[in-house]
């Protein structure tokens, strides 16, 4: 279909950013030849306007009159190609969501001009002489996502997509008699359905007692329901490990914990969409951390935009609608520094994955107007394949709509976005193992999301909510209304007429429009004397919503489009007809040792290197991207000091405006202990988790956490076996504790299958990782810290026992080793510490407070003192040991249960009083000179400027460090 | 006079509207929620208000340029209304997106008595959103309730806030002609168009305008994200050295100042 075009250009003797940032990308990418590049936005308008109402919408709203110009061309032009100069165009590939032309359709309404279609585009006309497949190859990921979207070279779209073919509305069969397993897992592997042999065994037999062949549609539901991303089948399943057999092993590790601990702040676990928890006599917070891997391997921006917006939504569907108060994010990529040819094929490069991945976050978090206020980054070479994109999101809720129940005869309403092709399979897909053709296969589960969209779905549903005015809420996830109206009706029984949905485009198969997965939708039970009323506040919020269909009392799941039956199910066997999972698990720990290293000879270069670690260094570029003060909540910031750049070990917020009651956000995660003992990386987790919080002021004994792993292939069962151990130490520690798991999620078979040169294949599993999330609700957040050194002439106390435990250390890290000794976590002392420092800095005698984590002390000390301004010096030989350690030890250990605190010192008396029988020793004090000074009694081990280890902890991913300077002058 | 009201306008994708309605009622008015939609409906509510704030956020997800499709809708649906408003006596207040739709609007700086987009709010030289706390300095301006010679520190949260116009000599007018109230300032308080005390890399380091009756104020960085003590990023320092914190953080003084002025007029 012909179309209008209107490119819109910055004047010529305007800036243009955009333009300056594509040069960055493509000379970066190798292509020194770029001499400059120039960027346009383009507009696609149908053919049936006129020129002066083309040339009125771009001068009153397309084109900037004060920095840029237009240039209209006929339906139909062609582009000439610019002199000297590539053009690259880049275009939303057809179906996928491109909400700027919405805004420009009600832009032309509010002209009061023809309301025709529309479309964008993005020019960057490229001088120099590169050659144009160079180009392509850098633009395909640098300038575009080759999966949503299509790059032109030299040429100009020159129309807007035609109507799509009519849809198959035919009600498809799908026999399954007499099928063998063989061909049945076929079926199921060609389908794209992750159902394995077993599983469809039990659905073909099933479909035999009733005499009749399952509908593709019924066949689609099962797989969605039954997916591992919406049961769990691993973690509820039978495990036999060690000759013991553990039946649900979720129920009886996890749940178990909060089941015993029966904690009287935990509101509602493990039946919603997130944990919720008592925050004072009115209201409740609740908190939920999901994974979004998949999508963000194949398409990084696209991939972790829809995760924030999917948990976004699962905590707006919490209770009966909770509203978000804070994202946090955890990210684990491949170092990016990976050399090119270490990169897998298939494979996108770490430092593309990362970029994509931030903006992803920053591009939906900031719009929807929720801060993301704590996360972390970690680095491993087997991320390479499978990169971890860990999303939360925290809600805060009248404590009385905490519960929902839809009822028969509710109304099953959708609100927000519209259905498309977008997302279709990413649950089934979720559970499949990614290779290098999962790029290419798999680009369908790909979505795209339109913040805005979401919002407006959200600012409707807070407003229902407001009034009472449904009885039931979920969000639209994995597997879309095919998941949503399914749990919904679980108990009860639906009838669904699929043609109601509202459609992006025309063409969908009910199938499709069942299991999409599009965006910024919501599904609500309404009971009928309220519809009206829900109808009209969406519309007062601009909020599209549809009456999909009926809940009934029949326990039937039926779907129809028009008069056609597409699904007639029992929802007792949709729920319950899973297959219970028996699976082998074995543990052998891996054969390790400590290196043999010798004697460390240059502590300061030593520091040097671990300050400039990937998952050490300063993480400054990524947080200033992300909106961490909007809702004017934040009370403690992702980064602090006097310079407003020191790290922060927790985040704390007060959620109400009109009071000091607070939360505090933290979490811990380190995979590299993984390699060596995952009982240890998952201890480490939990208490490193609490030792933020505690350090920025939470409170040990009204905290609850989450637990999400990410793992490998599960069916092996050394690597099941890990999980198990991982988890029974977790548990054990938890319970040590008193901390309840509130919520948590698994994403298993975190393994890329590479081809190698020689045509072979080697499989790359990621390490073993617990995610783990703590949540405190304190009565005050002004009695919470900061890690910045505060005042010269401060004692340093460091609180608990330091261990001969470098292994899987960053110091080890940077000598290339791994080591065996990994940090275990002593659970009395460790509580004791815990509890210990709280009581300290509640009692006022904490200046600063600092957990010991990567890079341990040495590194500790630098970051306090990089926020601050100020030096410090420390002498190790005074510090509560386990044994002799000698120096290096003293200084690098990763030992657990340890903080920082800096300490006035007249006040060291009341610390001793409130820490109790801990063990702590005063290691050195805070001095005026910006010098760190670490000494071993008279010896001196090192000795450098704070300006000096600011530099190499700043440096590695300061990625604007050219543009700093550059716009500096 | 009773206590102003500040009508708090709501928008798809504004969302900043829950801290400034609690900032100008914590400052003594009565701030109340409009939706875009009603008050195109029923435009004769702006009536009923002294003040008018558009709060910060992505109106209609600043598709096509930010605040853009929001200060097409005012103009096309609203027309002179706000103008009106304001030369009633009326106060405007736009924070961030707010000011970029006001930008848009051709309320500011709106040098004369017609609506005119004579300057804009553009990608920032880093070219993406960046959140950081910034040291902001009130110039004298026609600003009728901004005080000057203030210096406060706010953060700023935008990715378009390079305030450019079509050339370097209509950005000095605005600054010799008192339509430039506040400026992003470095350590030494001295204006400027360094990052990053200059987050954006605004020529003259121009972060706020008024119009010509001084009526209306925009600015790119946030007062509502600072108002309160433990808003600030070093209140435990100022806790420290005072032994107790302040009432107000740095940016509840435009607050009280517009309300107070709201209130002179009535």
């Amino acid at each position: 279909m012909q179309a209008w075009r209107i490119d819109v250009l910055a004047r010529a003797d305007q800036l243009d950013p955009i333009g300056d940032a594509a040069q960055r990308t493509l000379r970066a990418a190798g292509l020194e030849a770029v001499a400059g590049v120039r960027s346009r936005r383009g507009y696609l308008l149908g053919a049936e306007l006129e020129r002066t109402q083309v040339e009125a919408v771009a001068e009153a709203v397309l084109c900037d009159p004060v920095v840029e110009r237009f240039v209209v061309h006929e339906p139909g032009a062609t582009a000439a190609a610019p002199e000297g100069a590539h053009s690259l165009t880049i275009v939303p590939k057809p179906g996928v969501t491109d909400p700027v032309a919405h805004s420009v359709q009600k832009a032309l309404a509010d002209l009061g001009l023809p309301v025709v279609a529309a479309g964008t585009y993005r020019t960057y006309d490229v001088e120099g002489e590169v050659a144009t497949e160079q180009l392509l190859a850098v633009a395909r990921k640098g300038l575009a996502n080759d999966t949503v979207q299509q790059i032109l070279v030299d040429s100009l779209p020159d129309g807007l997509p035609g109507a799509s073919p009519p849809p198959d509305l035919t009600v498809h069969e799908v026999p399954l008699q007499g099928l063998d397993e063989a061909t049945l897992v076929a079926l199921s592997r060609d389908g794209g359905l992750a159902l394995d042999g077993h599983e469809m065994r039990a659905i073909q037999a099933h479909f035999d007692g009733l005499g009749r062949a399952p509908t593709r549609l019924e066949l689609e539901t099962l797989a969605q329901t039954w997916s591992e991303h919406c049961k769990h089948k691993t973690l509820t399943g039978t495990v036999q490990f060690e000759g013991r057999t553990i039946d649900n092993l979720l129920k009886s590790t996890i749940a178990n914990v909060t089941k015993t601990l029966d904690r009287d702040f935990c509101v509602s676990v493990f039946v919603d969409n997130a944990g919720i928890v008592k925050f004072d006599d009115v209201d409740s917070v609740c908190i939920k951390v999901e994974t979004h891997n998949r999508p963000s391997a194949i398409e990084p921006f696209g991939g972790a935009g829809t995760g924030v917006g999917g948990v976004i939504r699962d905590v707006l569907g919490t209770g009966l609608a909770a509203r978000p108060i804070a994202n946090t994010d955890v990210f684990c990529f491949a170092p990016p520094d990976l050399a090119a040819q270490d990169l897998p094929q298939g494979c996108l490069h770490p430092l593309t994955v990362m970029q994509g991945v931030v903006s992803g976050v920053r591009d939906y978090g900031n719009p929807m107007g929720i801060p993301t206020v704590n996360g972390s980054v970690h680095f491993d070479e087997n991320f390479v394949g499978n990169p971890l994109v860990y999303v939360g999101n925290v809600g805060i809720l009248p404590t009385a709509r905490a519960h929902k129940k839809a009822n028969p005869g509710d109304k099953i309403v959708a609100l927000g976005g519209r259905t498309g092709r977008d997302g279709i399979h990413g649950a089934t897909f979720s559970s499949l193992e990614l290779h290098t053709e999962s790029e290419s296969l798999s680009g369908g589960a790909v979505q795209i999301g339109d913040p805005i969209t979401e919002r407006k779905a959200m600012d409707a549903v807070l407003a229902c909510a407001d009034e009472d005015l449904f009885s039931a809420i979920t969000d639209c996830g994995a597997g879309g209304f095919s998941s949503a109206v399914g749990e919904m009706a679980e108990g009860l029984g639906a009838v669904v007429q699929l043609e109601r949905a509202p459609l992006k485009y025309d063409g969908l198969a009910p199938w499709e429009i069942w299991i999409s997965e599009a965006q910024e939708r919501m599904v609500l039970a309404v009971p009928p004397e309220k519809l009206d009323r829900v109808l009209e506040v969406c519309e007062a919020e601009c909020c599209e919503a549809v009456v999909l269909g009926t809940f009934t009392d029949d326990n039937r799941l039926v779907v129809k489009h028009e008069d056609a039956v597409h699904c007639d199910m029992d929802l007792g066997f949709l729920h319950d007809g899973l297959p219970d999972r028996v699976l082998e698990a074995s543990y052998v720990a891996p054969t390790l040792s400590e290196p043999e290293l010798p004697a460390e000879t240059d502590h300061a270069g030593a520091l040097r290197q671990v300050l400039a670690d990937f998952g050490v260094c300063s993480k400054e570029w990524i947080i200033r991207q992300y909106d961490h003060e909007v809702q004017a909540a934040s009370a403690g910031k992702p980064l602090c000091g006097v310079r407003e750049d020191g790290p922060a070990d927790a985040a704390v917020l007060a959620p109400k405006l009109d009071s000091a009651r607070g939360v505090v956000l933290s979490n811990g995660l380190n995979p590299r202990y993984s390699r060596i003992d995952p009982a240890s990386m998952a201890e480490c987790a939990l208490d490193e988790a609490m030792r933020n919080s505690v350090a920025a002021g939470g409170d040990p004994d009204y905290t609850v956490v989450l637990d999400n792993y990410c793992w490998g292939n599960t069916r092996d069962p050394q690597c099941l076996g890990e999980l198990v151990r991982a988890t029974e130490a977790l548990c054990d520690l938890a319970t040590h504790y008193r901390t309840p798991f509130v919520s948590g999620k698994d994403s298993l078979h975190n393994e890329f299958r590479a081809t190698l040169e020689d045509g072979g294949e080697k499989t790359i599993r990621i390490p073993g990782c617990i995610l783990v999330t703590a949540m405190s609700v304190i009565p005050d957040v002004r009695r919470t810290m900061t890690s910045d050194f505060k005042r010269p002439g401060s004692k340093l106390v460091l609180v608990g026992v330091t261990k001969d435990e470098l292994g899987g250390s960053v110091y080890y890290k940077t000598k290339g080793h791994l080591g065996r000794n990994a940090p275990r976590v002593d659970k009395d002392a460790a509580r004791d510490v815990l509890h210990g420092v709280h009581r300290a800095i509640q009692a006022g005698c904490v200046l600063a407070a600092h957990d010991l984590s990567e890079g341990g002390l040495m590194a500790a000390v630098a970051e306090m003192a990089i926020g601050g301004k100020v030096g410090a010096s420390i002498d190790v030989a005074t510090m509560k040991t386990d044994g002799a350690l000698d120096a290096t030890r003293r200084l690098f250990s990763e030992s657990q249960s340890r903080l920082l605190l800096e300490v006035a010192p007249d006040r060291m008396g009341d610390l001793e009083a409130n820490l109790h029988e801990v063990p702590f020793a005063a290691v050195g004090e805070v001095t005026e000179a910006p010098l760190l000074r670490y000494c071993d009694g008279a010896h001196e081990l090192a000795a450098l400027s704070v300006a000096d280890a600011e530099a190499c902890w700043k440096r590695p991913l300061d990625l604007d460090g050219a543009l700093v300077t550059e716009a500096g002058r | 006079m009773s206590a102003p009201k500040a009508l708090i306008l709501r928008a798809p994708g504004i969302n900043c509207e829950r801290e400034t309605h609690h900032a100008f009622e914590r400052a003594g008015a009565v701030s109340e929620y409009v939706h875009i939609k009603k008050l195109l409906a029923q435009p004769e509510l702006l009536d009923r208000f002294q003040i008018l704030s558009v709060p910060g956020g992505f109106s209609y997800g600043d598709d096509i340029s930010s605040g853009r499709v929001l200060a097409q809708e005012m103009k096309a649906r609203l027309g002179d209304r706000v103008l009106q408003f304001v030369d009633r006596g009326g106060l405007a207040f736009g924070i961030c997106n707010g000011f970029q739709v006001l930008v848009r609007l051709g309320l500011l700086p709106c040098v004369s008595d017609r609506l005119e987009e004579t300057v804009t709010l553009t990608h920032n030289l880093s070219n993406h959103y960046e959140c950081r706390w910034v040291t902001l300095k009130t110039r004298t301006s026609r600003c009728v309730f901004l005080p000057e010679g203030l210096t406060v520190r706010w953060p700023a949260a935008h990715g378009e806030g390079r305030l450019m116009t079509r050339d370097r000599a209509a950005l000095q007018t605005l600054l010799d002609e008192g339509f430039a109230a506040v400026q992003y300032v470095d350590e030494a308080g001295a204006p400027t168009e360094r990052y990053p005390d200059n987050p954006n890399g605004a020529p003259l380091g121009i972060a706020g305008l008024t119009n010509h009756n001084g009526r209306v104020l925009g600015v790119m960085p946030h007062p509502d994200r600072s108002y309160l003590p433990t808003h600030m990023p070093n209140w435990r320092r100022t806790l420290l050295d005072d032994g107790a914190l302040p009432a107000d953080g740095d940016g509840m003084v435009v607050f009280r100042e517009m309300v107070r002025a709201a209130r002179a007029e009535g």
